[in-house]
């Protein structure tokens, strides 16, 4: 279950303090933390942990990963329902 | 795509098989310690492409399947309270406790639910904020980010009705315990790649000149596997220690500052109990003192409980590569993951698991990728 999905950031925004944005997880739009990587921007593509973007992957790292955590099985934790405002 | 199928080029494979063979002159016992190069192994029969002197055993990097009993039992006393809701990752759902699991509590009017974040546990406590809400944080170095997160964010948000029952665990000290072990076979590890991208591979680099073993940090790949393998082997041969960081396409040095910053604003190390191994010194984390007021186990006077592992079980050697599930006789017949007995066979990204899931305990020939 530790295994980080890549997703590409789509939105950036501000909540209460907090560096939020929206990442795409192969069409799976979910929201992420992305306070603790400040160089990632609108486009880039991160690796993400429960929420957590952890580090900036290159395009095509992220399309293998993805990919491939597909086939294994483990992209899991993309089908629980987000809890919204 | 040229890129994209590097990783998955048989011939690429095969060179680096003929490479790892070529350069094989004696038998070495390696391990892989994260449960999703664990998985990835044994579903592509990554073990069995090796030159027979080389053997992968498989470490204790499942999360789920250390995570231990008293914990679990505390979760269930935890959740079964009138009042509570109890948030969990999907995965512990239906770890079984010494008496029952999440999801039979929830089939029993129990309000348990699964979040995708830790944060979203904090969303669920600002909703109710007549009910406790309690997170069961759980996980190695990569997760640790995501729980300190929540914890934070309640203190910041004023959120007095979260709290957090912590079972975090530590890479670099479990493999420390695994050299330590009386009869310990493994001679060098593939390293876990997405615990490093938080955690950088320094600390790493001391475990590797103590105990003067290689360490290749390693991606989940079949190639990344096999060229760790490769890695490690050769360093062995020519009787090199040190950290080799095979998965440089991911992984840096220094990891994520930033991230570890906020895991250390939340956390402090404490010695912690690993489900079939036992207690291994400073392998944890707990809560630090300014966040005492949202520890569930002070919230919740759980108090001592009363645990039950089955005895036959061999979890604990099969976690340090003493043992492999085949070496069990209830593998596969009384401990299936429908009923598991022990740790390995509690999550899909266990040993035991994930040799009954490709068919292993039939003996059946596995995929080549």
């Amino acid at each position: 279950m530790c295994l980080a999905i890549p997703g590409k950031v789509i939105e950036v925004f501000e909540d209460r303090g907090l560096r939020m944005g929206r990442a795409n997880f192969g069409g799976t739009v979910r929201k992420v933390c992305l306070e603790h990587l400040p160089d990632a921007g609108l486009g880039d593509y991160v690796l993400v942990h429960v929420g957590f973007a952890l580090s900036k992957v290159d395009p095509e790292e992220a399309e293998r990963t993805y990919r491939f955590l597909e086939e294994l099985g483990q992209l899991g934790e993309l089908q629980v329902p987000e809890a919204e405002p | 795509m040229k890129y994209l199928d590097e990783y998955r080029d048989g011939r690429v494979a095969a060179k680096i098989l003929g490479e790892i063979t070529r350069v094989t002159t004696r038998p070495w016992t390696l391990m892989e310690v994260c449960g999703g190069q664990t998985h990835s192994i044994v579903k592509h029969g990554v073990d069995r492409l090796l030159p027979e002197k080389i053997e992968l055993v498989h470490g204790p990097g499942c999360p789920v399947c250390v995570t231990p009993l008293e914990q679990i039992d505390k979760a269930h006393a935890i959740a079964a309270r009138p009042g509570v809701i109890f948030t969990s990752f999907g995965d512990m759902l239906r770890v079984p406790g010494s008496h029952t699991d999440l999801l039979r509590l929830k089939s029993t009017g129990a309000d348990v639910r699964i979040v995708y974040a830790p944060i979203d546990a904090v969303r669920i406590a600002q909703e109710n904020p007549g009910r406790e809400v309690v997170f069961f944080a759980i996980g190695f170095e990569t997760t640790a980010p995501a729980n300190a997160l929540a914890v934070t964010r309640a203190r910041a948000l004023g959120v007095r009705n979260f709290s957090m029952l912590v079972s975090q665990v530590l890479v670099p000290p479990a493999m420390a315990a695994v050299l330590q072990s009386p009869g310990n076979r493994v001679q060098g590890f593939l390293g876990p790649g997405h615990v490093c991208t938080v955690m950088g591979y320094g600390e790493y680099e001391a475990l590797a000149a103590h105990y003067r073993v290689p360490i290749v940090i390693t991606g989940f790949e079949p190639v990344d596997l096999l060229d760790g393998v490769l890695r490690t082997v050769r360093r062995l041969e020519n009787g090199k220690a040190g950290v080799e960081n095979q998965y440089s396409r991911v992984v840096t040095r220094d990891g994520n500052v930033a991230a570890r910053t906020l895991i250390w604003s939340a956390f402090e190390v404490c010695d912690r109990k690993w489900r079939g191994i036992g207690t291994i010194p400073k392998s944890g984390l707990r809560l630090s003192y300014d966040f005492h007021a949202y520890d569930a186990e002070r919230r919740f006077d759980v108090g001592a409980v009363e645990t039950h592992e089955p005895a036959e079980c061999i979890s604990g050697q099969i976690l340090r590569g003493l043992k492999k599930p085949h070496d069990c006789p209830a593998f596969g017949s009384r401990c299936t993951p429908a009923h598991p007995l022990g740790a390995t066979m509690v999550s899909a990204e266990g040993a035991c698991a994930a040799y009954f899931a490709y068919g292993r305990h039939r003996g059946e020939p596995v995929a080549v990728p």
